[in-house]
């Protein structure tokens, strides 16, 4: 008895979409749009097979985003349907604060000094862990440590060192570097490069593990060739490994680039809900939970969910057309072809 | 995201191009591992000691090895209760996530029909969507299923934010199965549903398990999801638990240096037995 599926299996035509069926169909070419119709039992199963998946992505993802940019135009507060709809009232209410403008000046600092202080670090202990070494997995794994770790641990375990009376600044005392001892906390000049550095501390170790796999696929025979004609090691890490390594830097720099605008558990577990604003360490997200859901105001929260989505959006857009391009290929349109 | 991300690389061989330098090598590896465990020993150490020898000098070491604050910890109930709380949260979403994210991938991989192209680029776009932004509406969503403080109220957003990667990590190894072998297979009287059990299953495993990991530890190390969808402390996972520890008995450092560091301890576990997968997941992850 034939199914539906086993004669489907006998017609070629209708396989050309998945590419390496292709070949086996002479007519048409690959990726013309003209398929057979499916039958009905495999529609039922593409159905029950994607079905869930996509309704819950679509749901629980896709919806959320876009009820933000609903509630965004209503002042609300998240019970009964929105009704007091006010516009774009509540964007320049956004844009018109200074506690927000200077929590984006924040969210800018953080990414920058990211970059800056991350990447060319991470990149030369990874190009000098890159050699056969006693140990080594033993230090990848060690490094990666502070990854692994939540951030709300980090938080609380920085805290108890940094705060005034806590061990950071007994360890200076000891070294006889009293005269560094700070306020790393509460003094909004130092707050945030706390932050930095416990951004930094917890981030490098994905840096680097990310570059030292980056470096595995830099083929050794262009190496061996530049040592061959008598380039120096450093010179060979300069201008053979360094350029191979692009793609992975410039990923690597996405990844930090959008990480960097959505700090918000190491702020929010260190520095409260408000006191961050004191502190200088307040965060676009950090703000969007103070004054959205605690303070009752969700058309607003929704409003600053929407901001913030936006200026991601569009650094990652731009970064993607201006940097990404060579290295994923469309991985965001139509990466299915 | 063309290669299949199976391929296995040749380890390096740098030794003969490597030149000098290996003792810097040594030198940077020690100072880089003393700097990213340092405040993990201090947290383990501090729970070693009493809250007076923290005071006199915050930076000491134990003297004498107090237990007492890691006992009060293993011996009362919240600690238990909050690990089981974000073993459940973990293991739900890990298993949604696989389950889910291998049957859509499949349909994307090897399904010919119209709409494909553009499932496929709805859930790459899902990347761009983090958490943060959908939070608010989640919660309202949440709440108007019903399902705030229950466990699926957070499991089940945390399987949809990690349906992106797990569908971008997963259709390459889907797409890799060789048709000769759906062929062979369905020549040999297999089903659908048994080509998918006994072939794309097992073929796929080393996606699966690098999707799961990354659905484990995202879930394990979350907190913005729980923190607005759970306030029954009952229900609280650890990340929620060790905060809101920390703040109760915030004069007793000792008690919350011991409470921190055991609650370290399942993700160190979990971390090493997976290393190499999580490595490769997270290259996999971001070079396709």
């Amino acid at each position: 008895m034939s199914t539906p599926e086993h004669v489907n299996l006998d017609v070629p035509a209708g396989r050309t979409a998945t590419g390496d069926g292709a070949r086996q169909a002479p007519s048409p070419a690959p990726g013309t749009n003209r398929r057979r119709p499916l039958p009905w039992r495999r529609w039922l199963e593409i159905l029950l097979l994607a079905g869930p998946g996509t309704a819950v992505f679509v749901t629980f993802v896709i919806l959320p985003v876009l009820m933000a940019g609903y509630y965004g135009f209503f002042r609300w507060s998240g019970y009964g349907p929105p009704t007091e709809f006010v516009g774009l009232r509540n964007y320049q209410l956004i844009l018109t604060d200074t506690a927000f403008l200077e929590a984006l000046w924040h969210n800018g600092f953080i990414l920058v000094m990211s970059l800056v202080l991350q990447g060319p670090v991470a990149i030369a202990i990874a190009l000098l862990l890159n050699r056969r070494m006693r140990g080594r997995s033993l230090i990848r794994v060690l490094i990666f440590v502070p990854y692994v770790l939540s951030e709300v641990i980090v938080a609380i375990g920085f805290s108890l060192m940094l705060h005034s009376a806590g061990a950071v600044n007994d360890v200076l005392d000891r070294a006889g570097l009293g005269g560094l001892r700070q306020d790393w906390l509460a003094d909004p000049d130092v707050a945030i490069w706390s932050l930095m550095l416990i951004l930094v501390w917890k981030y490098i170790g994905f840096a680097v593990i990310l570059m030292l796999a980056g470096l595995q696929g830099v083929p050794d025979e262009l190496r061996e060739a530049a040592a061959i004609d008598g380039a120096s090691y450093w010179k060979t890490q300069w201008y053979i490994t360094l350029p191979l390594l692009g793609p992975t830097i410039r990923i690597w720099a996405f990844l930090s680039i959008i990480g960097s605008l959505q700090v918000f558990d190491l702020v929010y577990v260190i520095w409260g809900q408000y006191v961050a604003d004191t502190a200088g360490t307040s965060t676009m997200a950090t703000y969007m939970v103070a004054n959205g859901r605690i303070s009752g105001a969700y058309g607003y929260g929704s409003a600053v969910a929407v901001v913030i989505f936006l200026i991601s959006l569009v650094v990652a857009l731009v970064y993607q057309r201006y940097l990404l391009r060579r290295d994923t290929e469309g991985a965001l349109t139509g990466g299915a072809a | 995201m063309t290669s299949a991300p199976m391929t296995t690389r040749r380890r390096p061989r740098l030794d003969s191009v490597a030149g000098g330098g290996s003792l810097a090598a040594y030198l940077v590896a020690f100072a880089l591992v003393g700097v990213c465990l340092a405040p993990a020993v201090y947290i383990v150490l501090g729970g070693f000691r009493t809250n007076s020898q923290i005071i006199q000098s915050p930076a000491g070491l134990p003297d004498p090895w107090e237990v007492g604050n890691y006992l009060s910890v293993l011996t009362g109930s919240l600690f238990w209760q909050e690990l089981v709380n974000s073993l459940v949260a973990a293991v739900g979403t890990t298993l949604g996530v696989v389950v889910l994210g291998l049957m859509t991938s499949y349909v994307i991989a090897r399904y010919p029909f119209r709409a494909k192209h553009a499932m496929y680029s709805l859930f790459a776009a899902g990347l761009m969507f983090p958490i943060t932004v959908a939070i608010t509406p989640l919660y309202i969503l949440v709440r108007d299923l019903g399902l705030t403080n229950t466990l699926a109220g957070i499991i089940v957003p945390q399987i949809a934010f990690a349906l992106p990667t797990t569908v971008i990590i997963l259709v390459p190894f889907l797409r890799a199965i060789p048709r000769e072998l759906e062929e062979a297979a369905f020549i040999d009287g297999a089903s659908r549903l048994g080509f998918f059990t006994r072939m794309v299953v097992p073929l796929s495993l080393p996606g699966v398990i690098t999707v799961g990991i990354l659905a484990f530890v995202a879930s394990w190390n979350s907190y913005l999801l729980p923190l607005f969808l759970l306030n029954d402390p009952d229900l609280y996972t650890l990340p929620l638990g060790v905060q809101a520890f920390a703040s109760q008995y915030s004069v007793d450092t000792a008690r919350v240096l011991a409470f921190v560091s055991l609650s370290m301890i399942p993700a160190l576990i979990f971390f090493s037995a997976f290393e190499r997968r999580i490595v490769g997941g997270l290259t996999g992850a971001v070079k396709g």
